[in-house]
Parts: C-alpha cells; sequence; structure tokens
C-alpha cells in the first residue's frame, strides 16, 4: 500500500513538475525576446535590417557594428564612440557605490549598536530621503554643485549619488545589523576592541549578503540614472546613459539601428553582469534581516 | 575591602531605579553566584561590573580602584555570554587571541598562551575552525577559553550553561567548578538556576525585584533562608510555606497546623527568643521536603523527630525519591522519601518531621523569626 501510493505521489509530482518548468520556460523565453532581438540585429550589416528582416538571423555575422558603437560612432558632435561615457559612468559608480555602501554601514552600525538620543528621529530623516522624487531637488543641487565647483563634472556626479544612496543603504544595513547580536559588540568591546575595530573586524566580515545586496541595488539605481546625469553633466563628463541617448539621436541620415543596439546593450552589460555575479545574494541578503527578524 | 567590592551602587532608567542599593564584598578566589527570577536585576548588575551598564549612584572597585568610569577593556575583566558571543567569521585561535591583539601583544606571546589555554579547556583540534562548525558544548569551552586567555582579576559568567542540554549542562557545570578550584580564580557568575547556584558557588546572592534577598554561604541560604522567597526560590521542589499558630502546650513551644482529620501538633525545640513573642499569634512554618521522611527514613543524628499522622493524597515516584503529598494547613506538602517508603493515595500514613530544620516566618514581613 504504502509503495504503490508514494509511487503515485512521484508520477503526479512528476507531471506538474514538467508543466511548471515548461510554463517557465516559456515565460523566460517571453522575456529574454527583447534582449535577443537587440542581440541578433546588433550582429548583421544595416542592409538586412533595412530590408525587413528584424526577426530572422543574421545572413552574415558582423562585429562592425559593436566596434562602430564602442569606438567610432558619432556621439554629439566628437565621433568618439560610447568608451569615453563607458569610462565616466565606471567612474562615477564604482565611488558613489563604495562610499554610500560603507557609509549606510557605517550608520546603520550606528544606529543598532550605539543607542544614542534622537537616534530613531535620524534614521526617520534618513528614511524619508528615499521617498524625495529626484525632480524635486533638481535646482537646489545645481546650485550646491555650483558653490562647490563640481558642476558638470563627474565628482559632481558622485556626490549627488551619495547622498541619494545614502537613504536606501543605511534603511539596508540598519535592518540587517538590527539582527546581528549586540553581545558580540559587547565581548569586543571587553576585548578592547575599540569603535572602528569592531566595525572593521566584526560587523563588516558578517555583513557579506546585505553588502551585495546594497551594491546591487546602488549600482543598479546610479548606473541606469538619466536625469541626473542629463542635468549635472552633459558634454565630456557625461555618464553612458546620456551617451547612449546622444549616440541614438545624434546620427544623420539613415539610421544605423545595429549600432544602436549594440550601445544599448553595451549601457546594459555592467547591470546584468552585477545581477549575475552578486545574484544569487540579493534574495538570501533580502531575506536575511526579515527572517530572522 | 574586599577584591571586588559593590558599593551601595544603583540603576535606574529615567525615574524608575530598578536595583536599589545592592552592596556586596567578594573576597579574592571567591565564586559569587548572582541568582534570581527574570527581571531581578542580576543581569545589569553584572553588565554594571562589566562597564557594559552605567553606574546611576554608588561605587564599583577592582582591587581597590574605583572602576565607574573606566572602559570594560581597561577593567581587566573577562565576561562569558549566554549566547558565547564567538566571532563568526574568525577561527576559534582567532577568537580566543583576538583580546590580545587588541591589547597589543605580540604574536608569539599570543600563540603561547593560546597554547596553553587550549590544552587546559582539551580544544587544540578545534583551533582552526569557525565556530559554525562547533558544538554548543565546544563553542561553550571556546567563550570560556577566550575569557581565560586574557587572565582578568575577576570572570563574569552571564547564565553560561542556558543554551545546553540537560546533561552537558551538568558536564559543564562540574568543569567550571575544577576549573574555579584548579585556577583559584574570582567569579561572579549569574543564573537563574538555583541548582547551578548551591552547586558552584562559595556565596550567593539571591536577588528578586532589584533587592539582594540575601547573602551568604549555600548552606545558609538553604538552611536559613532569609524570607519566604529565598525559601521557596531556593531548593527543588520548593520548601513547604504553611500557615500554622504558635501555641504553648506542656512547657513547650508548638506549632499547631490544620491536618486533613483536625489540628496537628509539631514540638519546636531549643526556641529562639523572637518565637516567644509569637506564641498564640499565626505564622508561616516552613519545612523542606526531605525533612518529612516516613520513620524508617529519618535522620538518626536529628534531634527532634515528630511524628504527624496525615492522609496521603498523591504519591510521586521519581525513581531515586518518591514525592508524597500531603494536605497541611490547608496547603499540599510535599514529603520526600525513600524510593520504597510504602505510601498510598487516600490512606493514613506516619509522617516523621525534622523539627530541627523547620524555620518560621511572620506571616506580614515574610522574614524569618530568629
Amino acid at each position: 500500500m504504502a509503495v504503490a501510493s508514494s509511487d503515485t505521489a512521484i508520477r503526479s509530482s512528476n507531471v506538474t513538475r514538467t508543466f511548471i518548468y515548461l510554463f517557465l520556460l516559456l515565460f523566460a523565453l517571453f522575456y529574454l525576446m527583447p534582449l535577443g532581438i537587440m542581440l541578433v540585429n546588433s550582429l548583421k550589416p544595416l542592409s538586412e535590417i533595412t530590408s525587413g528582416g528584424m526577426i530572422a538571423m543574421p545572413n552574415e555575422w558582423t562585429i562592425e557594428p559593436w566596434l562602430s558603437a564602442w569606438s567610432t560612432a558619432q556621439i554629439g558632435v566628437e565621433p568618439t564612440g560610447l568608451r569615453p561615457y563607458f569610462i565616466n559612468s565606471i567612474a562615477m559608480a564604482v565611488p558613489a557605490v563604495a562610499i554610500s555602501t560603507v557609509a549606510g554601514a557605517l550608520n546603520g552600525y550606528v544606529l543598532t549598536k550605539w543607542h544614542f538620543q534622537g537616534a530613531t528621529w535620524i534614521f526617520g530623516l534618513l528614511l524619508f530621503s528615499c521617498f524625495i522624487p529626484f525632480q524635486i531637488v533638481l535646482i537646489p543641487m545645481a546650485r550646491i554643485l555650483g558653490l562647490l565647483e563640481i558642476a558638470g563634472t563627474t565628482y559632481g556626479l558622485i556626490l549627488v549619488h551619495v547622498v541619494y544612496g545614502i537613504g536606501f543603504s543605511t534603511l539596508y544595513f540598519r535592518n540587517y545589523y538590527a539582527a546581528f547580536p549586540t553581545e558580540l559588540v559587547r565581548a569586543a568591546q571587553i576585548d578592547g576592541a575599540g569603535f572602528f575595530q569592531i566595525f572593521w573586524r566584526i560587523m563588516l566580515p558578517s555583513s557579506g549578503p546585505i553588502i551585495a545586496v546594497c551594491c546591487i541595488w546602488q549600482f543598479t539605481n546610479i548606473w541606469n540614472d538619466f536625469l541626473f546625469g542629463a542635468s549635472f553633466a552633459s558634454g565630456d563628463a557625461a555618464p553612458m546613459t546620456v551617451a547612449l541617448n546622444n549616440l541614438v539621436n545624434s546620427s544623420t541620415g539613415e539610421r544605423p539601428y545595429n549600432v544602436h543596439f549594440a550601445g544599448a546593450i553595451m549601457a546594459a552589460g555592467p547591470t546584468l553582469l552585477v545581477y549575475i555575479v552578486a545574484g544569487r545574494y540579493f534574495v538570501r541578503g533580502l531575506m536575511a534581516g526579515s527572517v530572522k527578524g | 575591602m574586599g577584591f571586588l567590592d559593590i558599593n551601595n551602587v544603583t540603576k535606574s532608567y529615567g525615574a524608575v531605579e530598578v536595583l536599589h542599593k545592592v552592596d556586596i564584598q567578594v573576597d579574592e578566589g571567591e565564586f559569587l553566584v548572582l541568582v534570581g527570577p527574570s527581571g531581578c536585576g542580576k543581569s545589569t548588575l553584572l553588565n554594571m561590573i562589566a562597564g557594559l551598564e552605567g553606574i546611576s549612584s554608588g561605587e564599583i572597585a577592582i582591587k581597590d580602584r574605583v572602576v565607574n568610569n573606566i572602559t570594560p577593556s581597561k577593567r581587566n575583566i573577562a565576561m562569558v555570554f549566554q549566547s558565547y558571543a564567538l566571532y563568526p567569521n574568525m577561527t576559534v585561535g582567532q577568537n580566543i587571541t583576538f583580546g590580545l591583539e587588541m591589547q597589543g601583544t605580540p604574536k608569539p606571546e599570543r600563540d603561547k598562551a593560546m597554547a596553553e589555554v587550549a590544552s587546559l579547556l582539551q580544544i587544540e583540534n578545534l583551533l582552526d575552525r569557525k565556530p559554525g562548525q562547533l558544538s554548543g558544548g565546544q563553542r561553550q569551552r571556546v567563550a570560556m577559553g577566550r575569557a581565560l586567555v586574557r587572565d582578568p582579576d575577576v570572570f563574569l559568567f552571564d547564565e553560561p550553561l542556558s543554551n545546553l542540554d540537560a546533561k552537558l549542562r551538568v558536564d559543564m557545570r562540574t568543569e567550571i567548578k575544577k576549573l574555579h578550584q584548579k585556577l583559584g580564580t574570582t567569579i561572579v557568575y549569574v543564573t537563574h538556576d538555583q541548582i547551578e547556584a548551591m552547586t558552584l558557588s562559595t556565596r550567593i546572592a539571591v536577588m528578586y525585584d532589584g533587592y539582594v534577598q540575601q547573602l551568604g554561604t549555600p548552606k545558609e541560604i538553604y538552611d536559613t533562608p532569609a524570607n519566604i522567597f529565598v525559601a521557596t526560590f531556593m531548593g527543588s521542589p520548593a520548601m513547604n510555606v504553611l500557615p500554622a499558630q504558635l501555641i504553648e502546650m506542656n512547657g513547650a513551644i508548638h506549632a499547631e497546623v490544620a491536618g486533613a482529620d483536625g489540628p496537628k501538633h509539631l514540638r519546636i525545640e531549643d526556641a529562639p527568643d523572637a518565637y516567644g513573642n509569637y506564641v498564640g499569634k499565626s505564622v508561616m512554618l516552613g519545612i523542606r521536603p526531605e525533612a518529612i521522611t516516613d520513620p524508617e527514613g529519618a535522620d538518626r543524628n536529628a534531634k527532634n523527630i515528630q511524628s504527624l499522622a496525615n492522609q496521603v493524597t498523591v504519591t510521586e515516584p521519581a525513581g531515586a525519591d518518591t514525592f508524597v503529598t500531603m494536605s497541611l494547613g490547608g496547603k499540599d506538602c510535599v514529603a520526600r522519601m525513600r524510593a520504597d517508603a510504602e505510601a498510598n493515595p487516600g490512606q493514613p500514613f506516619e509522617f516523621a518531621v525534622n523539627m530541627d530544620k523547620a524555620v518560621l516566618f511572620d506571616p506580614q514581613t515574610e522574614a524569618r523569626l530568629a
């Protein structure tokens, strides 16, 4: 009896399983289709696209559009390709992510492990900054960047993104550290570790998942930002997103769609890569604070 | 002055005083246990000794040096936490030597100290593992190693055994006691487990509601509890505290208690003078379960065994002992008997009460009469 019933259970679960996987596969294909079409079209000559073969595989494979998008395409007035702007974006996103993450970690550490008067208020205000729409701060921000004499530069963008990022990174780290055992901090205090020693030696090494979450979130937001980039750093200091827009808008005559597709994939590439590399920590880290409570 | 002096220390959160004028002197090599139910202030007091919580008034001195305003790391203390608080990202070896590293001890000395502690606690084979790979008992040892390696003046233990399973807890208890005997260190140990308190300590401070109810040796606490709280908190099963009437009969003071079938009289010998004032008044009579037995099982050295015939209500065989319950003074009164004592529920039984061990409490103040 027992054997027979467990047999049926396995068989029915196999059927269900196959169905589930087919279903998931269908959806995966559906969501991947735009990327597939972009990829396919970036690898064929322009003539094949203009002759109406958008969906078809290339007859003639070429990486010419990629090379053009990277180094020779017309961006605004200069035929520089996207390369300098890609470098701009890296030079903006990496420090901005690093600074806002470390600052968020420090804030979270102080807010949870070193209680002081008004801590809840300060956290509330930081949290509030998460909900301020970008558009509202454009003019005051421009004024401040002007006063600091870093308007129109990558440094200015780093500052803007750090300021905007601290609210979120503080929220992440505060919640993560709230579940972090306070006894560890007390043990380290008795062992003679100071404020920063406890932070570097005890807290940060145990924060892997939440650092991954914070970095993914910040990197995605900062890399994909268009508004701040367009407002505060046009010209040579423009980030990738602004350059992509310029690439698409500044071509004259026949539009080189294959080059545009290649450029768009380049602009999306780093965020995709970050998700692939650190994605498995993302769910784990998001869950960590909530489940342990 | 003792080795560790706690002088009139209080702790307040805002207007609420949670610890009232605690005054304890601990000598070098003593094992002081702070015991009490949850929320009695024992952990707060320990954290104040450690420097993890501020002192609202009074002072704490270690080796005659007032430490009120000295940071935890400079007090030369070590603490073992309830959750062990091992650093999860470091190996056992790094955990043990972290404190020395923070004090700037050179590496060769650190390694030597670590090797000594590891061999003392028999954890040499664990030094390269992470805390996550250890069992509860092993973590406990590492936590003790981390405390021992610093060679502190005072060890502080915050309920270190409460996360272990019952058997391991008994083993570790014995080990802590052995360690104390071997090293002769000064220890302050917090627990809510009265058996741990009795077995480990050289002195016990029983705390309740922010007050030290009684401070004394385990024997003092057990035999002459200061009040009804201490009497019932220490000992398992708890001491029987029964309403009684003191009367004078045939030239001796007797305690009269209501049995199942009428009043019972228990003669009190060598009564302290204080008892005289209570003749004709009601008192609370405290008798430990092991002082009530069957006549054959009674203590042969006791001077005053009183016989008491009463009806048995329940018997609970527990292997080594049988607990026999009767109704006395309107309450359930537990007697601890030999396993093969022939008491049966619903039957009358001849109890032998060792009145040498009986104590009396004032029903209003709940303090012991002496």
